[in-house]
């Protein structure tokens, strides 16, 4: 079958899915789309460009914060509160790139640890603005179209396949081979003639821009927003998930959040532990998994002694 | 009772209806109660302390509210907002409890309260004290039962600490709004009065070393010195006023969460005399107090602190409160109004307490010194009483809430 069609049926079954859950099941569906999406921009990065990020849950954040702003104190409706946070996620992220595209390695990702630092301290300090450690609670904040949660998660799944199919294309552009051949040998990209600060610039830019827009969904689903939605947390279990779903698969994102989440949400239900199975899951992961859980069955499916 | 984090799997299709309310049907099974607290991270002692609390008071009165079975769906709010967003969610949603109770940290109870908000679910906090919640910005169905606000116990001690002879003195909190609110109490009664506030400091939570603030402290010749710390912060606050050498020059006022029990529990001679102020003195000789204090040590081996007090004290009240209403905890309205109007005689404060017409308690507010008991543990011990005190202190209501919030900037401060 046709990868196509596969996650053409995927999608179907996302979108009749409400139909047969409970609403709290609802929500957990709407929270797992939303951190795929936000899995998948680190992904981007991580898996195409070789860069690990750990500022994309503040970049998220931005999103979040801005658009809870601008609706609970500018009074601005819904869709132009959802662009503001976007594009003020995307100046960010721009901002940063600026800064991260000078480093590989682990210089990035300490780069990053404390550029997402400095973000949350923002947060945390500014008290007049984003109310501190109390956060900002938005009221009454999707349009009465999305109100009910059913209506809420078919958008989001609308814009998380929009972005997913966004990002697919973006990666397998000839811009996104020049990210990848950076990823592979920047040394070489640079003799064959490309600006590969620019291209990196670019790449960051538009990863940070899908974060974005997993934030700004996040500010409507969650209407409440804390100095630990910015923090280094978000950005690790944004990597985690990513990780988990596959390195490099973009669409795993899917399955690592849901993973993720899932794990998170029934697990509590039984153990006071359940950071511990959480680790131990990661742990195992990592050892018989490293590709991710589609990395791995996307290896097992492939015809023998051919790479993929 | 059964103490299960995990109750039926209620996901059918049907179950997407709002919740609309069925006395008669709904009547026949337990009452669901929904307590959140952290059970991990660096809060998690405080946390099981709260839930202790709760399991304590339900165990005495034989599992059974008004003759009803009670369910305790417990949840792990991890200290995080968010988490503890998505926990509320799933105790309303899922879980279907008839009302919560819980959270510790500010942040958490207010975003739960912010979501509570719409779902119009009872939701009562012993442990949360941001003075808004019962102040300015008011929700109808979020009840402080058995809790405090966090300016309410520094109004007396400020007026106490003028009347005892202090003219000079300077604060040092943590940096966030539990820390601005009882510092501003603090500052605005004693300045008030005609003291002086000669500075104030403000540090980030889980500073671990003081030095520098300290410092500047010894040098400032203030007569007593007010701190507002919580958890391991008051700890190593303590440990290094004393190492420091400022214990035997300056004396020590804090605030009732920095000598609380879960604290000095595990200080020595350090933390002796610092003079707080709180509605629970664990070292009172009220025959009430003393039973509590007795049994609670018999199950846990430990003096209760003020987390384990208030959570008992809390599922007390909503427990007399359900009495009043034959135990009709889903009839939303008729719970609230009851908890509203419901006066605790028998709390292990051995006075009456009730609910001022916000929905925050009026206590009999104890100043308390820390004192060695002859066991060698440290205890909190009353010196003296202020009688009836509001989350007002004595000003009007509407006056109070026609200022702005105590905040980091709005300290309140009578200058001169």
């Amino acid at each position: 079958m046709n990868r196509g069609v596969l996650w053409l049926l995927a999608l179907l079954a996302a979108a009749v899915m409400p139909l047969l859950l409970s609403s709290y099941h609802v929500d957990l569906a709407t929270r797992i789309l939303i951190f795929a999406v936000l899995a998948m921009s680190i992904d981007v990065l991580a898996g195409f460009v070789g860069r690990t990020s750990l500022c994309h849950g503040a970049i998220f954040g931005v999103a979040t914060y801005v658009v809870i702003w601008v609706m609970a104190k500018a009074g601005l409706p819904a869709v132009p509160a959802f662009l503001s946070g976007v594009v003020a996620a995307t100046l960010v992220a721009a901002l940063f790139g600026l800064l991260a595209v000078r480093t590989s390695g682990v210089y990035f990702l300490l780069l990053t640890v404390a550029l997402g630092m400095v973000v949350w301290g923002i947060c945390l300090r500014w008290t007049g603005v984003t109310g501190g450690e109390n956060g900002l609670r938005g009221q009454d904040m999707r349009p009465a179209l999305l109100l009910a949660r059913e209506n809420f998660y078919w958008l989001v799944l609308a814009v998380a396949a929009l972005a997913a199919w966004a990002m697919q294309r973006f990666v397998n552009s000839p811009f996104g081979l020049s990210l990848r051949g950076i990823r592979d040998s920047e040394s070489r990209m640079r003799a064959l003639g490309y600006n590969v600060p620019l291209h990196l610039f670019i790449g960051f830019a538009v990863s940070g821009f899908f974060a974005g827009v997993a934030g700004a969904l996040y500010a409507f689903f969650n209407e409440y927003v804390s100095p630990s939605s910015v923090a280094m947390g978000q950005s690790v279990a944004g990597l985690l998930m990513a990780i988990v779903g596959g390195i490099g698969t973009l669409f795993g994102s899917f399955i690592g959040a849901a993973a993720i989440i899932l794990l998170e949400n029934t697990v509590s239900w039984y153990t006071d532990r359940w950071q511990a199975v959480l680790g131990l899951v990661f742990i195992l992961t990592m050892i018989f998994a490293p590709e991710g859980i589609l990395g791995t069955v996307r290896r097992l499916a492939a015809p023998k002694g051919r790479a993929r | 009772m059964t103490l299960h984090r995990r109750t039926l799997l209620g996901s059918t299709a049907a179950l997407l209806a709002a919740p609309a309310y069925v006395p008669a049907l709904a009547q026949t099974g337990p009452i669901k109660i929904g307590v959140m607290a952290p059970l991990t991270g660096v809060l998690a002692a405080g946390g099981r302390e709260m839930v202790d609390g709760v399991t304590m008071f339900v165990e005495q009165a034989g599992k059974k509210m008004a003759g009803r079975d009670v369910e305790l769906v417990v949840e792990d709010d991890g200290s995080n907002p968010d988490t503890s967003l998505q926990k509320a969610r799933r105790l309303v949603e899922q879980a279907k409890v008839d009302f919560m109770m819980g959270n510790l940290l500010a942040n958490t109870g207010l975003a739960v309260a912010g979501y509570v908000r719409g779902t119009g679910t009872p939701y009562f906090i012993p442990i949360i004290a941001a003075d808004e919640l019962t102040q300015r910005n008011r929700i109808p169905n979020v009840v402080r039962v058995a809790g405090y606000s966090a300016s309410q116990m520094a109004h007396p001690l400020g007026d106490w600490a003028f009347k005892k002879g202090y003219k000079k003195i300077a604060t040092i909190g943590q940096d966030y709004t539990f820390g601005h609110e009882q510092c501003a109490g603090f500052a605005r009664v004693f300045s008030n009065a005609g003291g002086q506030v000669v500075r104030q400091f403000w540090h980030p939570l889980n500073t671990s070393d003081f030095s520098p603030y300290l410092g500047q402290l010894a040098s400032l010749g203030v007569d007593a010195i007010f701190a507002m710390e919580t958890g391991a912060d008051a700890t190593r606050f303590i440990q290094q006023y004393s190492s420091f050498g400022l214990k035997q020059r300056i004396p020590l006022l804090g605030a009732m969460n920095t000598t609380d029990q879960s604290v000095i529990r595990t200080l020595g001679a350090e933390c002796e005399g610092i003079v707080s102020a709180a509605h629970f003195a664990e070292g009172s000789d009220v025959a009430a107090t003393k039973a509590f204090v007795e049994e609670h040590v018999k199950r846990f081996n430990r003096i209760p602190s003020l987390y384990g007090f208030a959570m008992y004290s809390c599922t007390m009240w909503v427990a007399k409160a359900l009495e009043k209403i034959g135990g009709r905890a889903e009839d939303r309205a008729a719970l609230l109004a009851a908890v509203r109007s419901t006066e605790l005689d028998n709390s292990p404060l051995g006075r009456p307490v009730k609910l001022d017409e916000f929905g925050n308690p009026v206590y009999d507010v104890y100043i308390r010194n820390t004192v060695r008991r002859p066991d060698g543990k440290y205890w909190n011990v009353p010196l003296e009483t202020y009688p009836r005190v509001s989350q007002f202190w004595r000003y009007s209501p509407e006056e109070y809430m026609r200022q702005s919030p105590y905040s980091r900037e709005n300290q309140y401060i009578r200058q001169g």
